[in-house]
């Protein structure tokens, strides 16, 4: 993340996203397929590293190959056609998005961590219990541990979306995009924008 | 270039003078009042530059009518329109945290002599 300055100079914290055109593979329409979506792909692959049934793919379509294919669920995809490009200019400054990635991996964490629990007393007679998490159930009844429990685990590498993250500007030349506030996920990792679902309830666009 | 660094050189500024803690500064500041902007001069001690690169802060402490003032600049904002070094200080710290509990005299940088 960074910052910039707004009109009235505040500052502004962004993340800089790179988004790089991209090519459509596949329009999916549901008299064909049951279910309308497309099929995209962006950056580049070494033609000798696909596999046959990915080049084959490509070749039908005419579309480069692309580091990576993925598919965007849209209600009205009638606009688009195969090998169409979709680059970073189709968002404007001031609309709103979600983003979602894989959050950064956290490995085993204890329930302070993972379930934001108070833990126990610094002192006053805690004895190596300072970050436990306390009771998981009562006694005889119901004799056992309810599942779902909150407790230590595996915590993070899981697919987050944030809603409603303000564009703050595009730079269709650079193939950049910054959003207003933070996005899930490491430094270099693989997130995927889309129009904001909830932004009604939020009076955006 | 890193796409980080592409959107920070739109905003760093090269006109800022070198300055540290200790040394006495004019920052004049952009205020925008209405439609109207004109430009007040801030000045004091920096007591703390904090950060790196676009996120560089600075705070400059004045004793005005008896009342100690401190102001936290970024370094590279828009509304400093000008920074002016008056004095050079002789300090031996980067935080001057011990001139909040000091009064008049006791509170004087010495003047760097070069």
């Amino acid at each position: 993340m960074t910052q910039v300055w707004d009109d009235a100079n505040r500052v502004v914290p962004v993340t800089v996203l790179r988004v790089e055109p991209m090519r459509v593979v596949q329009v999916k329409t549901p008299e064909h397929d049951g279910y309308s979506a497309l099929q995209v792909t962006f950056g580049e692959k070494d033609a000798r590293k696909l596999n046959n049934p990915d080049r084959g793919h490509f070749e039908k379509a005419g579309v480069r190959a692309g580091a990576k294919v993925l598919e965007l669920r849209l209600d009205d995809v009638s606009g688009f056609e195969v090998g169409q490009e979709i680059s970073v200019d189709t968002l404007a400054a001031g609309e709103l998005v979600d983003v979602t990635a894989v959050s950064k991996g956290k490995g085993f964490a204890g329930a302070m961590k993972r379930h934001n629990f108070a833990g126990q007393k610094a002192s006053h007679g805690a004895h190596r219990i300072h970050r436990a998490p306390g009771s998981i159930g009562a006694c005889a009844t119901p004799a056992r541990v309810f599942k779902g429990t909150r407790m230590a685990g595996r915590m993070g590498a899981e697919k987050v979306t944030t809603l409603n993250l303000k564009v703050v500007s595009t730079d269709a030349e650079k193939n950049l995009l910054l959003v207003k506030g933070a996005v899930p996920g490491p430094k270099g990792g693989f997130v995927v924008i889309r129009d904001a679902v909830k932004a009604a309830t939020k009076g955006g666009a | 270039m890193n796409a980080i660094d592409l959107i920070d050189a739109q905003s760093l500024r090269d006109d800022i003078p070198a300055f540290d803690a200790g040394d006495t500064l004019k920052v004049h500041v952009r205020v925008v009042e209405g439609n109207r902007e004109r430009v007040q001069v801030f000045q004091g001690a920096v007591i703390r530059r904090q950060g790196s690169g676009l996120r560089e802060t600075f705070t400059v402490r004045k004793v005005s009518f008896g009342v100690g003032v401190e102001r936290t600049f970024p370094v590279h904002s828009p509304i400093v329109a000008k920074i002016e070094v008056v004095s050079r200080g002789d300090v031996r710290r980067a935080k001057l945290y011990y001139l909040r509990d000091r009064i008049g005299k006791a509170a004087k940088i010495k003047e760097k002599r070069d």
